[in-house]
């Protein structure tokens, strides 16, 4: 039986643009159909802005790559119309458990919070990920929204230019050129775009190598994220063991730097290591590869009209599970801003702040990614000492867990400090809730706040009122805003996440779910003012 | 304004000092490299406060 990966789902097919006579031009051009390349692509489409994704290959992930994605990329991706059937297929998981040597150190339980639709982590293989994304691709070109995937399109040369860029793409059938109004570059951590403009990438590589085996087997262990610090079976090295769906164990063995690639992912070889740590079980490798890790970002996200996302933008180590979900946060940031400058409603300069708030993102994301990497391979032997010494404490003292570090886990990024947010005005609320923040779910009858925030149609600024009063409708700036008035006595947890120890607040919530500002009563001139300032337009 | 107590704070510094002395009689080298990590960081416990730990670091870095 094939696998998904290995079925071209977005086979090349020749396209009008190649016969034209000139270039023809585009909305937004995607450069890649990763898992942030269509993410971009579906939340643009559904805005109603024509975007076209040119992917060198035509089949998703080659193997699971990614595997552990957290609650708020499910948001965006329930946002863009797959985060229903990401979790129906996926794992749940709460139970982490780390061992040191034979014995169990620690164990941590990512506690989820009642009152969210969506859970705190699930696992899912990249591949089927980026399948459900192209599925959701197909539906909305059924629906009639401008989306075109073209497989076996390389984009070889871009030209930016002050009102477009140029593309040169090759294909089995030749090369063509086409224009944008914008180019996004979603191409991945090696992002041939960012070279070629001579964009700078810097950061730290990891002197170490991960082998990476994904197999499949009937086995016994329980749902749980387990990570091992020097076990018997990997002398001096790290491991991990991770379920997936169908049955599929993500297992990482840490090999160390100076090793014979070729040799080591011979299958007699891997199947030597799996066997050691399994013992004698029987599986089938289905994707095995190996690793060097590493963290670094652009310095700038755009240039111009050419915008950087996802791997192509920053890269990190995957403990904590920081690419794909940072990457759809870039995402999630960026298409209601191209949309809105776009449409002439906000400054081309609102852009900088897609750069300013997702840098800030990738800082906290290469920084947690960096300690967890450095605890896990300690880069002197003091550092190892230290790192052992939190692992022997921890085993009967509960003051060192904290210390141990196997991947801080995903979360959001509020962004504190961003040009777009106004100064908060309602201290008393919960500090979660702060301009800059993510709005936290809360379950409204049998729906939930989220879905009802931020919009799929339309780059849609909602104004929630709790327990005070707002007007019916409000429109600035030629932007329709969505007045959401609920009360805490109906929806308990919207005190605990919104209010805090005030008796009502004024929530001003972006297109993203962030929110922009608050306060405790509505007053137009303020809210007016905050809404000029989240679009860029003044500060 | 310092938060690390860099006044004499140790009741018969003699014994305290030979107390330390005492838990590595006996320990490799190595053993001695742990015992002195796993003392530092439950130290590091109880101070419990990063801004004394980043003075009491600079204080021993001279
Ligand atoms: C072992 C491993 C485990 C991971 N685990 C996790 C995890 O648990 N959670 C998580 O969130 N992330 C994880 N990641 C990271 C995650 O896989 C990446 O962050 C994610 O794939 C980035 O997506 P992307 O769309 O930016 O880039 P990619 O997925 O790399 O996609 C880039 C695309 O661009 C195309 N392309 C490149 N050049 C051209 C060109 N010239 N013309 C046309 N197309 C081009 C490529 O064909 C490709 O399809 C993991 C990564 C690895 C390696």
């Amino acid at each position: 039986m094939n696998k998904i990966f290995e079925i071209p789902l977005y086979p090349y097919a020749r396209s009008a643009d190649q016969d034209a006579a000139a270039p023809a031009r585009h909305t937004v051009a995607v450069v890649g159909a990763g898992p942030i390349g269509l993410g971009v692509a579906l939340d643009l489409a559904q805005l109603g802005v024509e975007v076209v994704v040119l992917d060198d290959n035509d089949k998703v992930s080659f193997g699971s790559r990614a595997v552990c994605y957290a609650k708020r990329p499910l948001e965006i991706l329930d946002r863009l119309g797959c985060g229903v059937p990401m979790v129906d297929k996926g794992v749940e998981w709460n139970l982490g458990k780390v061992f040191f040597d034979q014995r169990q150190v620690y164990e941590f339980n990512l506690l989820p919070e009642d009152g969210h639709k969506f859970p705190a982590f699930i696992n899912l293989q990249q591949y089927y990920f980026e399948e459900y994304m192209v599925a959701r691709v197909r539906e909305m070109q059924a629906a009639g929204k401008p989306i075109e995937l073209r497989g076996g399109n390389k984009v070889t040369h871009v030209t930016p230019a002050v009102d477009k860029v140029t593309l040169d793409i090759d294909t089995p059938d030749g090369p063509y050129q086409i224009e944008a109004d914008y180019l996004i570059a979603c191409d991945g951590a090696n992002s041939p775009i960012r070279r070629q403009l001579g964009l700078e990438f810097v950061g730290e590589v990891f002197q170490d190598n991960f082998l990476i085996a994904d197999v499949i087997m009937e086995a016994e262990f329980p749902t749980e994220r387990w990570f091992w610090f020097d076990p018997p079976f990997n002398r001096g090295q790290s491991a991990l063991l991770h379920k997936q769906p169908d049955n599929v164990w993500r297992i990482d063995f840490q090999i160390g730097w100076d090793i014979d690639r070729a040799e080591e992912l011979k299958p007699e070889n891997i199947d030597k290591r799996l066997k050691a740590m399994l013992g004698d079980v029987s599986y089938e490798l289905e994707w095995s590869s190996i690793y060097t890790f590493q963290c670094r970002r652009m310095e700038k996200f755009h240039e111009g009209r050419v915008i950087f996302a996802g791997d192509a933008a920053h890269q990190v180590s995957p403990f904590g599970a920081r690419g794909a979900n940072s990457g759809l946060q870039d995402t999630d940031n960026l298409a209601w801003k191209l949309k809105l400058i776009l449409d002439g409603t906000a400054p081309e300069t609102l852009l900088d702040s897609y750069d300013i708030e997702r840098i800030h993102g990738a800082k906290e994301n290469i920084l947690n990614s960096t300690r967890s990497t450095d605890f896990i391979t300690p880069k002197s032997e003091t550092s190892r000492i230290f790192r052992d010494a939190v692992l022997d404490l921890a085993e009967k003292h509960d003051f060192a867990r904290p210390f141990v570090n196997s991947g801080r886990l995903s979360v959001p990024c509020t962004y504190d400090g961003s040009p777009l947010n106004s100064a908060d005005a309602l201290p008393q609320g919960p500090a979660r809730s702060r301009p800059g923040s993510p709005c936290a779910d809360v379950p409204l009858g049998d729906s939930f706040l989220l879905s009802r925030l931020g919009g799929r149609e339309t780059p849609r600024f909602t104004l929630l009122a709790i327990d005070t009063d707002a007007p019916d409708s409000l429109t600035v700036s030629g932007l329709d805003v969505a007045v959401l008035r609920l009360s805490a006595q109906d929806a308990p947890l919207l005190a605990d996440r919104y209010l805090g120890t005030a008796e009502g607040a004024v929530y001003l919530i972006r297109p993203d779910q962030h929110v922009a500002a608050r306060w405790p009563a509505y007053d137009e001139t303020t809210v007016t003012a905050a809404l000029a300032r989240a679009i860029g337009k003044e500060q | 304004m310092a938060k690390l107590n860099t006044t004499r704070n140790v009741a018969g510094a003699d014994d305290v000092y030979q107390m330390l002395i005492d838990a590595h009689e006996g320990l490799s080298k190595a053993e001695s490299d742990a015992l002195n990590a796993r003392l530092i960081l439950t130290l590091i416990n109880h101070i419990g406060d990063g801004e004394v730990i980043a003075e009491a670091l600079a204080l021993a870095k001279g």
